[in-house]
């Protein structure tokens, strides 16, 4: 191969490029910071500050900068014609927001991790840099046009988050999560390794518009096609937590440290749909019509049961975790509809759910104790009597999450479901609000308890800056674009496949 | 173009900005009384430059959401005119009721009413359907949060039990409203009239709509909801739950179920009615069973809304305007109602009708106003109840006699036991000591003035009645479902 080839379009990685220098250069920052003498720490005035204290400051401040260097560079390269590198990745607008909305989680994540653990406190080089490298798969996941550059990119956050997911040793509750996440993801990562193989042999290419060519041609190999379809299906199926792939969903999301909770759910979320989306729409839209019916059921089951199995629980973290297998079944209604419109809705529901799920998240982060890991439900007795703004930034994002207009979730759900009743699954559509009315159960029971309970006797709350940050930013960002959506699906306009 | 409806619908939403942010408990409460005011103030500005024409008036049109046709799109005609009148002077004689007694978190308390303000009037004056969609979503919330959290005993139950059935409720409605988008290509409200709609879309998007409206009213049997919320909710509460809240169902129906869906309403209408026939009769027979006095009110009301939904359900003029002045009427009188009560109880801290009788003798201003409020809740002649029912009777007699007939049967029902209330309030013996006259203060300056606009009203509305249908009649005849119809003769009362 010719190797200036190489170098034509490698902007199109830029921002994950700028991840994986940064992966590098945090590492090399971490181990210069173990060789440190300790007496040129000890200049700070603060003698109980232990040196790990001081690089974790440094390290999460570095993280963040990387983050936001991604950050720039996916707007730079947004102002850029859309181009493709080697027939694998793509940067178009649906990658770019993509890419965003896994960056805007990833910050969040560092954000919220500040303080949280003794473990991550001593490890914080270990931690950040697999933070970032989840980061980087998951923005490849929408941007990679390619069964096998999708697959590393599955792979590489993957491994991430199975580390990060065990990263609070002290807890078994963590260690399990770890191994469980581990065991059915490799799993998962074999299904759809297969159907990728499947449909390389049915399209006579591992990338997606061969593919889609090779097919609606009517070349290919049926009797490969489908199963290849369905296989992937079970692995997008186990990332995207939808029933009856989603039972690792609330124990992993119990047991991991909050953090790592907020992080995966909104990235994985948004990864692994971009990289579902665009597997499905340009590489099998010629076969819409067998895969549409078996989404739609997949949709409407992941709905009723995540939704139904929400009502039952009493710990915050398993309820999030069942919620958000119900909003995956609600994301999905845009990709049975299999518009261009609709995958767009998606976009949005997408940035909505990370500020809404974050920001709920970051509430349960700061009414945690320390070395807790979970919070149960009757912690939210009374808070809003000792913390007003934080009882009425939670009330926010639970509202917004049952999908209560004026903010931001009402607004995803109304364009999915609008894409969903115009591309003609007014059924679906149907069981989707009926499942909004079911929610609102639970949601609102949160709020109920936070503002009409007695309080429990000594609530405490952890402070931080980080912390603080996330919620105001994420309180304020389902207000605003609750409030004024048209902007915002104005950005968005366009972007869908 | 103005921007009258928008400083309207939005003034309340800073005044609860501002009264969150005042220092004092004190300021908080004079502050939430100047912003209802100074709403209402607004909304009067209304009256000099209306014209007595079918068309909506003060439009205000602004792209929203661009993308997807989504505008900001307000706008007043006459069978919205006099709900917004009506929300706004409802408003600061509740917040006056509440400054008087609230003393838990009184700044929370205050914003939330008046957010509970913009939304209700976002609800009467939105145009686009989305947007109303979206003030009709939101109000729950700060009603909820009142019942919930300065409620009686039960109130948690009744909270949750309001916001999750009038939650489900309206949830079809958001895929019927999407289904019309689909169909139409707009959502825009007089646009989406002039679409003509396919039958079969009619149908089964006017079920959806009417599940909405028929819980929201409440229309029998979706009426569980309201004498739990009501018998819970704060006085102030109350008031505005059955002043206002309960018209949006009603007023749902006239602006989006009848204008749009013209084929499905006549296929239905006979059900409804009937329906409400039966919450008429129902409501009336258990408020006379009622033991607690605010459990009478809350029934009654099921028992009046029944009468509003007959009436728009004659589909003729006379029924559908009698229905919008009875809507303003049952406001006010049931308001007026829950005032009484809420003022009751705040001295003796009892709803309990055998702990009552002779209060005459004790309290004769109090037992006055109840007596002239239940005079009007009765719908006798020279006051507005008997104006609104009587029109109502009318249009349904011209549609269906046998529906009169039944209806009247209902008026009788409700002298009975308005009276009845009175007669175990008021009248009788004084024998409790706790009503002594040295232990049961009468009703003081500021309580007279909460009461006294209302029964002005009464008055008002019960003698010139004119000034008030000529301007609903214009947009009530413009209606397609009322053209249909063979003309009926306009009966007006000349004062």
């Amino acid at each position: 191969m010719d190797t200036s080839l190489l170098f034509d379009n490698a902007i199109v990685l830029l921002p994950e490029i700028v991840l994986a220098v940064g992966v590098m250069v945090l590492m090399m920052v971490d181990i210069g910071l173990m060789a440190e003498p300790e007496n040129r720490t000890q200049r700070r005035k603060d003698a109980k500050a232990p040196r790990e204290q001081n690089s974790a400051a440094l390290l999460s401040g570095l993280t963040v900068v990387i983050l936001l260097l991604s950050v720039g560079a996916a707007l730079f390269i947004w102002s850029r014609p859309p181009a493709e590198y080697l027939g694998g990745a793509v940067s178009d607008g649906f990658a770019l927001s993509a890419r965003l909305i896994v960056l805007l989680a990833g910050i969040f994540g560092v954000l919220l991790s500040r303080n949280y653990l003794p473990a991550i406190e001593r490890q914080s080089g270990a931690y950040y840099s697999l933070l970032i490298l989840a980061v980087i798969g998951m923005m490849l996941m929408g941007t990679a046009t390619n069964l096998i550059v999708l697959f590393i990119a599955l792979e590489i956050f993957s491994l991430a988050l199975y580390i990060l997911s065990g990263f609070y040793r002290e807890s078994a509750r963590s260690i399990e999560a770890a191994m469980k996440y581990f065991l059915l993801g490799a799993f998962a990562s074999a299904f759809f390794v297969y159907g990728s193989a499947l449909l390389y042999g049915a399209g006579g290419s591992a990338n997606y518009v061969r593919i889609h060519e090779t097919l609606s041609s009517g070349g290919g190999n049926p009797s490969l096609v489908l199963p290849g379809i369905a296989l992937l299906l079970v692995g997008f199926g186990f990332k995207v937590s939808l029933v009856p792939f989603h039972m690792w969903t609330p124990d992993v999301y119990q047991g991991a440290p909050t953090p790592v909770t907020a992080f995966m759910s909104v990235g994985t979320k948004a990864a692994a749909f971009a990289g579902f989306f665009r597997v499905m729409m340009t590489a099998l839209p010629s076969l819409y019509d067998q895969w549409a019916v078996l989404l739609a059921v997949l949709a409407a089951l992941t709905m009723t049961v995540g939704n139904l199995t929400a009502l039952r629980q009493s710990s915050v973290k398993r309820m999030l975790a069942y919620s958000s297998v119900a909003h995956a079944g609600n994301i999905l209604i845009a990709l049975v509809a299999g518009t261009a419109a609709a995958s767009s809705a998606a976009l949005f529901y997408l940035f909505a759910y990370a500020f809404m799920n974050i920001g709920a998240f970051a509430v349960i982060v700061a009414l945690e104790r320390t070395g807790e890991g979970d919070v149960a439900q009757s912690r939210f007795d009374g808070i809003a009597e000792r913390f007003p703004a934080l009882a009425a930034a939670m009330a926010v994002f639970m509202l917004s999450l049952s999908g209560m207009p004026p903010l931001a979730g009402f607004f995803g759900k109304f364009l999915v479901f609008k894409a969903g009743v115009e591309a003609g699954w007014s059924w679906l559509v149907v069981i989707g609000v009926l499942n909004s009315a079911i929610s609102a159960y639970y949601y609102l029971r949160v709020v109920v308890a936070m503002y009409f309970s007695d309080a429990e006797s000594e609530p405490a709350r952890n402070t931080g800056a980080g912390l603080n940050f996330s919620v105001t930013v994420a309180a304020v960002a389902v207000i605003v674009i609750g409030l004024q959506p048209g902007l915002w699906t104005g950005l968005l306009r366009g972007l869908g496949i | 173009m103005s921007f009258l409806l928008s400083i309207l619908t939005f003034l309340p939403v800073v005044g609860a900005i501002i009264v969150l942010l005042a220092p004092s408990d004190g300021l908080k409460k004079g502050l939430a009384f100047s912003a209802t005011i100074a709403t209402f103030v607004v909304s009067l500005l209304l009256l000099p430059g209306w014209q007595e024409i079918p068309d909506m008036q003060f439009v205000e049109r602004y792209a929203w959401m661009p993308d997807l046709d989504i505008y900001y799109y307000l706008g007043v005609d006459g069978i919205s005119l006099w709900l917004v009148l009506l929300t706004t002077l409802l408003m600061p004689i509740a917040v006056a009721f509440s400054n008087q007694h609230i003393k838990e978190s009184v700044g929370s308390y205050l914003a939330l009413m008046l957010l509970m303000e913009t939304a209700m009037l976002g609800v009467f004056l939105a145009l686009d359907l989305v947007l109303f969609y979206v003030f009709w979503e939101f109000s729950l919330v700060p009603m909820a949060l009142l019942i919930g959290k300065w409620g009686s005993q039960n109130r948690i139950y009744a909270a949750v039990k309001f916001f999750l059935y009038t939650l489900a409720g309206s949830a079809l409605m958001l895929v019927a409203i999407l289904a019309l988008y689909f169909h139409a290509g707009t959502f825009d409200l007089l646009a989406l009239q002039s679409a003509g709609l396919p039958p079969g879309v009619q149908q089964l998007a006017f079920l959806a709509f009417a599940l909405a409206f028929a819980i929201k009213t409440p229309l029998f049997p979706f009426h569980t909801w309201l004498p739990a919320a009501h018998v819970q909710a704060p006085t102030a509460g109350s008031v505005v739950l059955a002043g206002v809240l309960l018209k949006m169902g009603t007023y749902g129906f006239l602006r989006f179920a009848l204008p749009l869906f013209p084929v499905a309403t006549s296929n239905y209408a006979s059900l409804i009615s009937v329906l409400a026939i039966v919450g008429i009769l129902y409501g009336a027979l258990v408020a006379l069973a009622q033991r607690d006095l605010k459990s009478l009110v809350a029934y009654s009301s099921v028992a009046h809304m029944g009468f509003v939904i007959l009436g728009i359900f004659a589909l003729n003029e006379q029924g559908i305007s009698g229905a919008v002045l009875q809507m303003v009427n049952h406001g006010l009188s049931t308001g007026a109602l829950f005032l009484l009560v809420g003022m009751l109880y705040e001295r003796r801290h009892t709803r309990l009708l055998s702990e009552y009788g002779g209060l005459w003798a004790s309290v004769p201003i109090f037992s006055f106003f109840f007596l002239v409020v239940a005079m009007s809740s009765a719908g006798l002649p020279g006051l507005n109840g008997f104006v609104g029912e009587f029109t109502i009777l009318l249009g349904t007699y011209a549609s269906n006699p046998l529906f009169a007939v039944l209806g009247v049967t209902g008026i009788i029902l409700a002298a009975w036991y308005l009276l009845h209330a009175f007669r175990q309030v008021a009248q009788g013996a004084l024998e409790n000591p706790a009503n002594f006259k040295e232990n049961l203060p009468d009703l003081n300056w500021a309580e007279i003035g909460q009461l006294a606009p209302i029964v002005l009203l009464f008055f008002a509305i019960g003698l010139a009645p004119n000034f008030f249908l000529s301007k609903i009649n214009p947009s009530v005849a413009a209606l397609e479902v009322v053209q249909s119809k063979a003309p009926a003769v306009v009966w007006q009362i000349e004062p």
